[in-house]
């Protein structure tokens, strides 16, 4: 079935306005329900600060090798001669100085600014795909197991179910290193893309759930729906009754839980980084930030505190906005 | 009765399976057995109080739902258990009118997209554009053609309304199912819309099969009515005669029950008692004589056949029918004798005026 171009003209529509908060809807005279919820998000006080600090934090993850040209200092490059020896860097603060913003990391003495703008990439990138990716599986399955019903809403409740059943994190921890180990043996040099990969397929395996079980819901509550039995009764077939009919009702529940579905993989890829299976320590992240700081907690408790807020500002952003937004989308659902 | 019926319904069936947990523990007779024709240009008026079947038959005439057994012929082909591909020449002139404008309209799409939505299904490129199709359509059912981009939620229940309208319109049926189309609305709004049907009808030649519960306006709007009873026809005949010449029992205390504001007091009302049985179990025989006054033990026996006495147009299932043109007229709550012309020149008394 040719339902993917549809699917990706959706997913788009729910990209845009969950990640950058773009109007939901272009050049139409009246105001559309998208466009009422984009004025309620507006007024929003909340939404306005967190949605400003999210393009913020894109747009700096974005512009990463920019800053580097700008800033002056790579990634992985090592300021050896700015440690003492015991490989803790000179200066107060664990060595913040005009040329190095949040210090050095103490040991390898790489800048910790330029490693945090990284770090804010990949945790992004993975962050996104996995959601997206997420989303369309959940999205797929979840419309035509509500609105065909009968044995395939069975199987496919009965995938979601195992799915549920599926221990995450010993999944994740068994299933990491010996994929890694397949594809690259026991001393082959790791390349960071496909670290980043396994974990957005991990990611993508366990996360669809929610959205499906979401999506499901709502078609059930639509399907009997007049329009949709007018459409049916015109001749339209299931594609365009999936896509122009009824997914227009149900993106602002699928947009609200993909704009919290974010935060929750950017803390998924640092606890998965934090315990060791998730990147290795070549890529710049989070967690791995953050786990490498944890020997120097207390020699040099800077380390942890520039990624430890910042992860936590994103993360918390992320939520507010997502909240902001199922109050601008669903003026009913919190007062 | 020359001319060759557009619409022919035979022993129309619709059962549904009652369940409890995995078991099929009952069937819901919804529907059961129903023969009626409609010829081109003409409305038959469904009528019968709730749970009688009226929109469960709507829905299987226009193939939302799948009839359990009988035959369906629409313009001379059998669409009873046609596939989509089959259907969708067919779907084109074969409309429906729902009944609530509020859940039959897509609340996230225009206007516009709305009424265009049959041709882009269809794929029909009407010369000039969808755009000016849908305009055209829009001031067909005297509603703005400027609203194009406006949202169902700007609109009221008698302007959405015309809207679905519109959208039936869109592909020039033939026949449209009118699934109780004006109970949702505003009496007031209720006698705009009748009579906007009915231009339409006489403009465009359609045929209606027309759902209601309400009689005035079947009174007002339908050629021909057929009178159902827990999933059958228990009367069917022109407008004149079950109006006037009532046979059924049924049929009569239906009438006496519209409520008549020249009179006071209880003028000839006719007191149904007890409640409508349950279609999990209909009575045997004659399905009505739990209520009957007449009923006798032949009722009981016997199913009534759907039959014409005295050669006319009026068919009856009853054992004891009312004597045609019996003294029962002063009683009728009706007024006001029409000559019984069917033609799509009809001369009806306004509802409105």
């Amino acid at each position: 079935m040719s339902l993917s171009p549809v699917e990706g003209v959706a997913l788009a529509e729910i990209e845009s306005d969950g990640g950058m908060g773009e109007p939901a809807a272009k050049g139409v005279v009246g105001r559309s329900p998208g466009q009422l919820a984009w004025l309620r998000l507006r007024r929003d006080r909340t939404a306005v600060v967190s949605g400003v600090l999210l393009v913020f934090f894109m747009v700096l993850g974005l512009s990463a090798p920019l800053i580097e040209v700008v800033y002056g200092v790579g990634p992985r490059e090592q300021f050896q001669n700015l440690l003492d020896g015991f490989g803790m860097p000179l200066g107060y603060a664990g060595g913040v100085t005009g040329d190095h913003w949040f210090g050095l990391e103490p040991g390898l003495g790489r800048d910790i600014f330029i490693r945090l703008i990284y770090g804010l990439r990949t945790s992004l990138f993975i962050a996104f795909a996995a959601a997206l990716i997420t989303a369309t599986i959940g999205i797929g399955l979840g419309a035509l197991a509500g609105y065909l019903g009968g044995w395939l809403d069975a199987v496919i409740n009965w995938i979601t179910d195992l799915t549920l059943a599926m221990p995450f994190l010993i999944i994740a921890l068994a299933l990491t290193p010996t994929i890694t180990l397949r594809f690259y043996g026991e001393r082959g040099q790791v390349s960071s893309a496909f670290g980043v990969g396994v974990l957005i397929a991990v990611f993508a395996i366990f996360g669809w759930t929610s959205t499906a079980r979401l999506v499901r819901g709502q078609v059930i509550a639509l399907r009997e729906r007049e329009f949709v039995e007018a459409a049916k009764a015109s001749g339209a077939g299931l594609g365009h009754i999936i896509f122009r009919q009824l997914l227009p009702n149900i993106w602002a529940p699928i947009l609200v839980s993909f704009s919290l579905a974010v935060p929750q993989f950017i803390t998924s890829e640092a606890a998965l980084s934090f315990i060791g299976v998730g990147l290795s320590d070549e890529t710049p992240s989070f967690g791995r930030m953050i786990y490498d700081s944890l020997d120097f907690l207390q020699t040099d408790p800077a380390y942890v505190f520039f990624p430890g807020i910042t992860i936590f500002a994103l993360v918390f952003a992320f939520n507010l906005f997502g909240d902001a937004l199922r109050d601008a989308l669903d003026p009913k659902s919190s007062r | 009765m020359t001319d060759e019926p557009l619409l022919r319904v035979r022993g129309l069936t619709k059962h549904f399976p009652v369940r409890q947990g995995l078991r099929a523990t009952g069937l819901v007779r919804a529907v059961d057995g129903l023969d009626f024709d409609v010829r081109p240009g003409e409305t038959l008026g469904l009528v019968g109080e709730s749970g009688c079947g009226k929109t469960t038959t709507g829905r299987m005439l226009v193939r939302l739902l799948e009839p359990t057994s009988g035959s369906i012929e629409f313009a001379g082909r059998d669409i009873t258990h046609a596939g989509r591909r089959e259907l969708r020449p067919l779907r084109q002139e074969l409309q429906i009118i729902f009944q609530d404008p509020y859940a039959s309209l897509n609340p996230r799409h225009t206007v516009g997209r709305i009424v265009a939505m049959p041709l882009q299904v269809n794929g029909i490129n009407p010369p000039g554009g969808i755009k000016a199709r849908v305009q055209e359509l829009l001031e067909l059912v005297g509603l703005n053609p400027e609203h194009y981009n406006r949202y169902p939620h700007e609109f009221s229940g008698g302007q959405r309304q015309r809207i679905g309208i519109a959208r039936a319109l869109a592909l020039r049926p033939k026949l449209i199912v009118a699934d109780e189309p004006v109970s949702a609305l505003d009496v007031s709004i209720q006698a705009q819309v009748v009579n906007l049907l009915r231009d339409l009808q006489r403009e465009l030649g359609l045929a209606f099969v027309f759902i209601a519960h309400d009689l005035a306006v079947v009174r007002h709007f339908c050629q021909r009515v057929a009178v159902m009873y827990l999933g059958r026809i228990v009367e069917i005949g022109d407008r004149a005669d079950i109006y006037e010449r009532p046979q059924h029992p049924y049929t009569r205390a239906l009438l006496s029950a519209i409520p008549d504001v020249t009179q006071l007091g209880p003028a000839g009302r006719i007191r149904l008692t007890g409640d409508v049985p349950t279609p999990l179990d209909p009575p045997s025989g004659c399905r009505f004589r739990t209520r009957c006054w007449k009923a006798q033990d032949v009722c009981a026996t016997e199913e009534p056949a759907l039959v014409a006495r005295d050669g006319g147009n009026q068919a009856t299932a009853c054992h004891f029918p009312e004597p045609a043109r019996a003294a029962l007229q002063a009683e009728a709550a009706v007024v006001g004798a029409e000559p019984a012309g069917r033609g799509v020149e009809a001369n009806v008394e306004e509802v409105s005026s």
